[in-house]
């Protein structure tokens, strides 16, 4: 089959290798119809992420149609369209049973400072993903979710990640009505997270990027404020000063690592890799918010250690929460919301892509040209089913 | 919000701070109204709609967790496990099973726990030598790597081609630089 393949930092390209085989009498083999490039694909693609081997495949946004189950599965059969969780999950140890679906605890024997991801190394399991025509889906009764007829596919593929993990953000910023949000990062997942805020009552949202045309594109979708980050002398200060001298009651992370903004956390974080990634902008949130107000973080960081001022969180008695998202609860609502027409997440892709140009994909998006917000890809067999069968694909 | 005051003992003489305030009654709050031409807002201002309230919430909902002991995955490739969490997990990823010197160097570095910098920076250390035997994989099966294809120089030239031609410029100047450089040591 035809699948990216990784091969050093800023190098992909797509190439063929076997296809994936039922491994374990829980898993399914589905065929891609849709898979995108996530901004926390980027982290593996700038080599920040430890034990990313060569010739893994990526790709944790993705649905398709199965194709083969084990012989334990039973609420799915070949031919089910299915959107799949990024989080590969067991829905039986104590976490999947608390929901905390992003933090299983048998489906990684690598590491438990994160739970299974699809496509994002061995810290994370060691599953290839989706940027592929067939991938393997462990535990096919648990993570994936059929996809119902009125669900457009672009919809679903963005419902396994972007959507819930900025739904998710919002959620854990605890919104109170009237509350002013602020959120770095205006890429899908910041977009998502400033859509949440209004759906929980916020009275202000503001989102933060030095990205001009991604600043442009959430005022316009999210109808909020937005600020560049580089046309402003001090960050704190800017927002305290947008806030009667306050500071936000929430504010929420959507970048990570990868974070610009300070020459100092740029060296250290991203090109030294003396902690785990810049920190920028959790000194941002932690330095922006009020006094009792919430942090919440979404964006990604490596396992090892950030720079942060903690003497500031206890000073000013903050509440920092964060996870990876737990898709699979959100689900019912966040559907519920696009059929009501709150959410339509399908209008901020830019990018539709054949999976054997992944290379020039990957940088469109890393380099953020062609005012790209979101990529899909297109394997070539799901292109040959939408040729045969146009109507059924949406 | 204007406010001046007198210090005591300096009389005369007037102090201006025009941003000061007490702000007893915090920033305003935008009314319901303001914000009723926003699309979706308040949906999920009651918390019950909200899915991940509370973050723990047992039983799970929207999943049907196998009956029993999950069933073994066979291990038929190496897998490195942490020593954090010690024998196999039922279900694990068997893709790009740990080899060559990189696998060597992972091997060491799965003896040390996730707690422990040796670790990552190991791990670290052995992506990057993996990327070398990536390529020499290549060459042994006759396949000289495009690596400018790779790094997606196609889409460079078609949305950035300023940018690519000044980066050309730049790398000529500096490889330029370093072979002139070169040449004359050994005078």
């Amino acid at each position: 089959m035809l699948a990216m393949n990784y091969r050093g930092p800023y190098r992909v390209r797509a190439d063929y290798k076997p296809d994936p085989e039922i491994e374990h009498p829980g898993d399914a083999i589905v065929r891609v119809l849709r898979s995108c490039i996530c901004g926390s694909d980027l982290h593996l693609y700038h080599g920040m992420v430890p034990d990313t081997r060569v010739g893994h495949t990526f790709g944790h946004e993705f649905v398709g149609e199965v194709v083969d189950v084990g012989r334990d599965v039973q609420t799915l059969k070949a031919g089910d369209r299915v959107l799949v969780p990024f989080n590969l999950f067991c829905g039986s140890c104590f976490f999947c049973q608390r929901e905390l679906f992003g933090n299983c605890h048998n489906t990684n024997p690598e590491a438990t400072a994160v739970g299974a991801i699809y496509g994002y190394s061995h810290t994370a399991g060691g599953y290839d993903g989706g940027q592929a025509e067939y991938v393997r889906v462990p535990m096919a009764d648990v993570g994936p979710l059929p996809i119902p007829d009125d669900l457009h596919l672009d919809d679903a593929v963005l419902l396994t990640d972007a959507v819930p993990t900025g739904y998710q953000a919002a959620e854990m910023g605890d919104i109170q009505e009237g509350d002013t949000v602020v959120i770095f990062g205006a890429g899908p997942v910041g977009i998502f997270a400033a859509k949440s805020a209004w759906l929980m009552g916020a009275g202000r949202v503001i989102v933060v990027d030095e990205v001009e045309y991604r600043l442009e594109f959430v005022k316009r979708y999210a109808q909020c404020e937005v600020v560049n980050f580089r046309e402003v002398n001090d960050m704190a200060e800017h927002i305290k000063k947008m806030t009667d001298w306050m500071g936000a009651d929430v504010t929420i992370d959507c970048v990570g690592g990868d974070a610009a903004g300070s020459i100092a956390q740029t060296l250290t974080g991203r090109l030294m890799k003396m902690q785990a990634g810049a920190s920028t902008v959790l000194h941002w949130a932690i330095n922006c918010v009020r006094k009792g107000g919430n942090v919440s973080i979404v964006g990604v960081y490596g396992p090892t250690f950030n720079m942060v001022p903690m003497g500031n969180v206890l000073n000013k008695g903050l509440t920092i929460r964060a996870n990876q998202a737990s898709v699979k609860r959100h689900l019912p609502r966040l559907i519920e919301h696009i059929r009501e027409g709150r959410l339509n997440p399908k209008e901020i892709i830019t990018h539709r892509v054949p999976l054997e140009e992944v290379a020039d994909a990957y940088h469109i998006f890393s380099s953020k040209l062609d005012n790209c917000i979101k990529t899909v890809l297109i394997p070539p067999s799901a292109r040959e089913v939408q040729a045969v069968n146009a109507t059924a694909l949406h | 919000m204007e406010h001046h005051h007198h210090h005591d003992g300096d009389a005369g003489h007037v102090h201006a701070h025009p941003l000061q305030g007490d702000m007893a009654d915090g920033p305003r709050r935008p009314s319901r109204e303001e914000l009723a031409h926003i699309n979706g807002w308040g949906a999920d201002l009651d918390r019950k709609n909200r899915p991940a309230i509370l973050m723990e919430r047992t039983p799970a909902r929207f999943i049907h967790p196998h009956e029993g002991k999950l069933p073994q995955q066979p291990e038929n490739v190496e897998i490195l496990v942490s020593t954090e969490r010690p024998g196999i997990t039922p279900i694990f990823g068997t893709v790009q099973p740990p080899k060559g010197l990189s696998g060597m160097i992972r091997r060491l570095a799965f003896k040390w726990s996730e707690n422990d910098m040796r670790r990552w920076l190991l791990l670290l250390a052995a992506d990057r030598v993996n990327v070398v035997e990536g390529v020499g994989e290549d060459l042994v099966h006759g396949k000289v790597p495009n690596v400018l294809a790779e790094m997606g120089i196609k889409a460079e030239w078609e949305h950035n081609r300023a940018g690519l031609v000044k980066k050309a410029v730049l790398t000529g100047a500096v490889l330029g630089a370093a072979v002139y450089l070169m040449r004359r040591r050994p005078r």
